[in-house]
């Protein structure tokens, strides 16, 4: 049976696509048929993070319009054969996306794959709405830092009213994804903790991801960050995803590394 | 058709059931006959608190008025109650104002049938806080919520974190929340209020006008809280007992915020 799982914040630039593109492709490398779909209508980025960017012919709307059939516009991934993209439309705007619509091309990919990433527009419109309408579970994923944390908390209301999950009595399976993370900023109080952000939104940790410098490289590269495995963001990544799976990890990089005498020595950060 | 003509005979599923309910209703208890000072008065209210009269039921009190109400200015200032979201359901007052009531389509309430359990009400509303009771003029019926509550009106029981914009009112009744209350979200009750999560949105107990209403929380951090109007925001909670378990209750004009 597919999973949907939708991937939200609220809040733009906390790391929505990242999280898609490295979850997504972190679900394809374990084996799942996934697909990962770019809900955001207008601002299209996963392309770019997945590096497929040059392959883009169709698009979401142009699906949704029956303009194209989904083997036109799906976008395989080079790298993994268990992994495509439904990259979403720069030209249009998100009122180009409709219910029934989205419906109908969600239980179209439902045949075919494992898992179905939606990767969030920011904000609480239509684009969010829609993307988040259909899931099964949710990734939330927060910086943190109060105005993020507190979309986050608002997004998870709209997640257990405003979903087709919550108007048929059932729950979304929520997870929280913690990214940014510096254990050193968090312990000056420059940052909210790990635990302060779990005491305020209560909803089970999948993951804190350091802040990292593999994030904006792997961006630029087009390469999910997941692929690089030596990097710390990297391999947090792929713990959450096997959390995802149901695994039970250790969870990592909460603690500040305490700097080695030649590091002390040579300011080296 | 068949179907049809044997439910008829065996009659067994239900087109309604008969039940008894007590219903809390906002008195507008008439003191003067003036449509334009009624209006501007109204409007004074409706402006403080906006949600309160959206859609609520009032009964029009003319026990205090003292000379003759004629059709024609009723009927005007039910229209300013339209006007304001209000909804008149009946007139209270004696059997001399029925063809006044049958002429605007309301039903006649008799004072003593309502009266009779004032004794309880009248100590609450001379309390006269600022919010909506202001509007009824501290009339001991008008403060009825509370015996409607122990007669066992169910509480409202939320076993989900309430999340930032989100409002949750528990009407006529208790509100109870087993779990979190996040920032920017509003807890509202006609009866107490009970928080066992943090409670660090807002929360407002006896919001028709319960001065007996009260808020007990496990950890109060609050952005606001108030009973029956009465409020301290999080700058004046945050020198007293922030977040500890706190029992809050209106002491007179004043919130009295005390240990659990």
């Amino acid at each position: 049976m597919a999973k949907i799982i939708v991937i939200t914040s609220g809040k733009g630039g906390v790391g929505k696509t990242t999280t898609s593109a490295a979850i997504g492709t972190g679900l394809a490398l374990r084996g799942f048929k996934t697909v990962i779909v770019d809900f955001d209508v207008g601002l299209r980025n996963l392309d770019l993070i997945m590096g497929c960017e040059r392959r883009v012919v169709y698009d979401f709307v142009n699906l949704i319009n029956g303009d194209s059939n989904l083997n036109q516009t799906l976008i395989k991934d080079k790298r993994s054969d268990n992994l495509y993209i439904l990259p979403a439309s720069q030209t249009r705007d998100k009122d180009a996306l409709t219910q029934d619509g989205v419906e109908k091309v969600l239980e179209e990919l439902k045949l075919t794959f494992d898992y179905i990433v939606c990767d969030s527009p920011a904000g609480i419109e239509k684009g969010a709405h829609l993307a988040m309408y259909f899931a099964d579970e949710a990734i939330v994923v927060t910086n943190p830092e109060v105005s993020s944390v507190r979309d986050s908390d608002r997004m998870l209301g709209l997640l257990s009213s405003k979903s087709r999950r919550a108007e048929s009595g059932e729950r979304i399976k929520e997870h929280l994804l913690l990214t940014r993370y510096n254990p050193v900023r968090a312990d000056l109080g420059e940052m909210l903790t790990v635990s302060d952000v779990e005491d305020i939104l209560s909803i089970p940790l999948l993951g804190v991801i350091p802040e990292s410098q593999a994030v904006l490289k792997a961006s630029n590269q087009g390469v999910p960050v997941i692929m690089d495995e030596l990097s710390d963001a990297g391999q947090a990544y792929g713990d959450a995803v096997d959390r995802l799976l149901g695994e039970t990890i250790p969870h990592r990089f909460l603690e500040a590394q305490k700097k080695s005498l030649l590091q002390r020595l040579f300011g080296g950060r | 058709m068949t179907a049809e003509s044997h439910s008829d005979k065996l009659d067994t599923d239900l087109a309604f059931n008969l039940k008894g309910g007590m219903l809390t209703m906002t008195v507008i208890e008439l003191v003067r006959q003036e449509p334009e000072r009624f209006a501007r008065q109204l409007a004074e209210k409706v402006r403080q608190a906006p949600n309160f009269f959206k859609d609520t039921p009032v009964v029009f009190s003319l026990d205090k008025l003292s000379d003759e109400l004629d059709a024609t200015t009723l009927a005007h200032l039910l229209q300013i109650c339209r006007d304001s979201g209000m909804q008149p359901m009946a007139l209270r007052g004696s059997e001399a104002f029925r063809p006044l009531a049958q002429h605007c389509g309301l039903v006649l309430m008799l004072p003593g049938r309502v009266r009779d359990k004032s004794g309880e009400g009248e100590r609450r509303g001379a309390a006269g806080p600022k919010k909506p009771e202001a509007v009824r003029r501290e009339t001991p019926v008008a403060a009825a919520p509370a015996p409607v509550a122990a007669e066992g009106i169910p509480s409202k029981v939320i076993t989900q974190p309430v999340r930032s914009g989100q409002q949750v009112y528990a009407r006529g009744g208790d509100l109870v929340v087993l779990a979190s209350v996040s920032p920017g979200s509003e807890l509202l009750a006609d009866g107490n209020i009970h928080v066992y999560g943090p409670l660090r949105g807002r929360a407002l107990a006896g919001v028709r006008g319960n001065t007996e209403a009260r808020i007990f929380c496990q950890s109060l951090e609050a952005e606001l809280v108030s009973i029956a109007g009465q409020y301290k925001v999080a700058e004046d909670l945050r020198r007293h007992l922030w977040k500890e378990a706190t029992q809050i209750s209106l002491d007179g004009d004043s919130l009295k915020i005390v240990p659990l």
